[in-house]
C-alpha cells in the first residue's frame, strides 16, 4: 500500500505546517485524509464538515493551492505525486488549525442586503412568477449557492480590498435583484455600488472557475455592474 | 493566508495578466511615442532622420512586440466589455481564445509586412 505525504496547517493566523503519513486507498477522498488524520494520527486536529456529500459547504479547504470541498475531491485528482498541502480557507481568520471563522464571509452578505424583503404576508395567497419568465431563470442560474466560501477565498480583490464584499454575497444580491416580488431593490443596489461593491471586481473569474456548483459569480457581479449603471443614469442612485 | 499561483493558474487570470502588463508597457511607451512625434517641431529633417534611424531591423522586431501589445490591450479590453456589458453567454472561454487570436493575428500580419 502506498502512502501519502500529507503537511497540515496548525495553529491560527501563526502557525506551522505539519507533516503525516496517511495510507493510500482507493477512491478516498481529501475529507478522508483529514479525518484519517484526526482519528489515528493525532485526535487535537481541528476542522469542519458536517454533510459529507456536497449539499452544506462546511467542508471547504485549500488543498494543493485551491479552494475546495474536501468531501467531493478525491485524492487521485489533486495529489502531487503522493504529495498532498491541506491548508484552511483563504482571506479568512483562522480559527484553529483548518477551521477558518466565516463571519466576515456572512457579515457581506448581510451588508450586500442578501435578505429577501417581500411586501405580501401570511394571509396573502402566494405570488405567481411564471418559472420561464426572463429574471427567474437569472435567479435559476444563480440561486443554488450553499455558502461554501469557495469563491470567496479564490478571489483576489477581496485580499486586495478587505471591504469588497466578494463574489458569493454579489450572487446573493443578484438573485434578490432578479426576484421580482422582493421590494428592497433601492437599498440593496445602493448597497452593491460602493467602492467595496460590483465595481470593485477584476473579472479575474477566479470564483467562477472554482465554485463546485459551477455558478457564476462574474455574470452577476457583471449584471449588477449593469443594473447599477442604468439605475444611475435614470436618476434613481 | 494568500492565494499563490496554484489558485491563480487558469486562463482568465492570464488574461487579466497579459492586460495589465500590455496596458504598463504601452504607457511606459507613450512618452516615447510623444517624444518622437515632438522631433517634427524641430524640423523635417530632424524627424525623417530619427525615422530613418527606425528602419533598422531590430527596432522594427521591437515595433513587432509593441504592435502585440496594442493589439493584445484592445482585444482584451473588447473581450471584457462584452463580458460586462452583453447578456451572459457560456461561452467566456471562446472569447478568451478569440481575443487571443486577434492579438496574434495583428502581431504576425505586421511581421509578414515587414518580410
Amino acid at each position: 500500500m502506498s502512502t501519502l505525504r500529507v503537511r497540515v496547517w496548525r495553529g491560527g493566523e501563526t502557525g506551522r505546517f505539519q507533516e503525516f503519513e496517511v495510507p493510500r486507498l482507493e477512491s478516498q477522498t481529501v475529507l478522508d485524509v483529514v479525518t484519517y488524520i484526526q482519528r489515528s494520527l493525532d485526535p487535537t486536529l481541528a476542522y469542519r464538515f458536517a454533510c459529507r456529500v456536497g449539499m452544506c459547504g462546511s467542508c471547504a479547504m485549500t488543498v494543493n493551492g485551491k479552494a475546495r470541498w474536501t468531501c467531493r475531491t478525491h485524492v487521485a485528482k489533486v495529489a502531487d505525486g503522493d504529495r498532498l498541502d491541506i491548508a484552511p480557507l483563504n482571506h479568512l481568520p483562522v480559527v484553529k488549525d483548518l477551521v477558518a471563522d466565516m463571519s466576515v464571509f456572512f457579515d457581506k452578505w448581510a451588508a450586500a442586503k442578501g435578505r429577501f424583503q417581500g411586501a405580501r404576508t401570511r394571509k396573502d395567497d402566494f405570488a405567481r412568477v411564471p418559472p420561464d419568465s426572463r429574471r427567474r431563470k437569472l435567479v435559476d442560474e444563480a440561486i443554488e449557492c450553499i455558502g461554501c466560501g469557495v469563491c470567496y477565498s479564490s478571489c483576489d480583490v477581496v485580499s486586495w480590498n478587505p471591504d469588497y464584499l466578494g463574489p458569493a454575497a454579489l450572487n446573493r444580491a443578484w438573485t434578490l435583484y432578479n426576484d421580482v416580488r422582493d421590494t428592497g431593490q433601492k437599498a440593496r443596489l445602493a448597497a452593491v455600488a460602493g467602492d467595496a461593491g460590483c465595481h470593485a471586481c477584476h473579472t479575474h473569474m477566479s470564483c467562477t472557475e472554482r465554485c463546485p456548483k459551477q455558478l457564476s459569480p462574474t455574470a452577476g457581479i457583471a449584471g449588477l455592474k449593469r443594473a447599477v449603471l442604468t439605475a444611475a443614469l435614470k436618476g434613481e442612485l | 493566508m494568500k492565494n499563490d499561483f496554484r489558485a491563480r493558474n487558469h486562463p482568465a487570470y492570464w488574461a487579466f495578466l497579459v492586460h495589465r502588463v500590455s496596458g504598463l508597457a504601452l504607457t511606459v511607451f507613450l512618452p516615447l511615442h510623444f517624444w518622437a512625434l515632438g522631433q517634427a517641431l524641430g524640423g523635417e529633417a530632424r524627424l525623417d532622420g530619427f525615422l530613418r534611424w527606425t528602419e533598422q531591423p531590430l527596432v522594427k522586431f521591437a515595433e513587432t512586440a509593441l504592435v502585440l501589445l496594442l493589439a493584445a490591450h484592445m482585444a482584451g479590453g473588447v473581450r471584457l466589455l462584452m463580458l460586462e456589458f452583453l447578456a451572459w453567454r457560456d461561452w467566456q472561454k471562446s472569447l478568451l481564445a478569440a481575443a487571443t487570436g486577434v492579438s496574434i493575428a495583428a502581431g504576425l500580419a505586421f511581421l509578414l509586412n515587414l518580410v
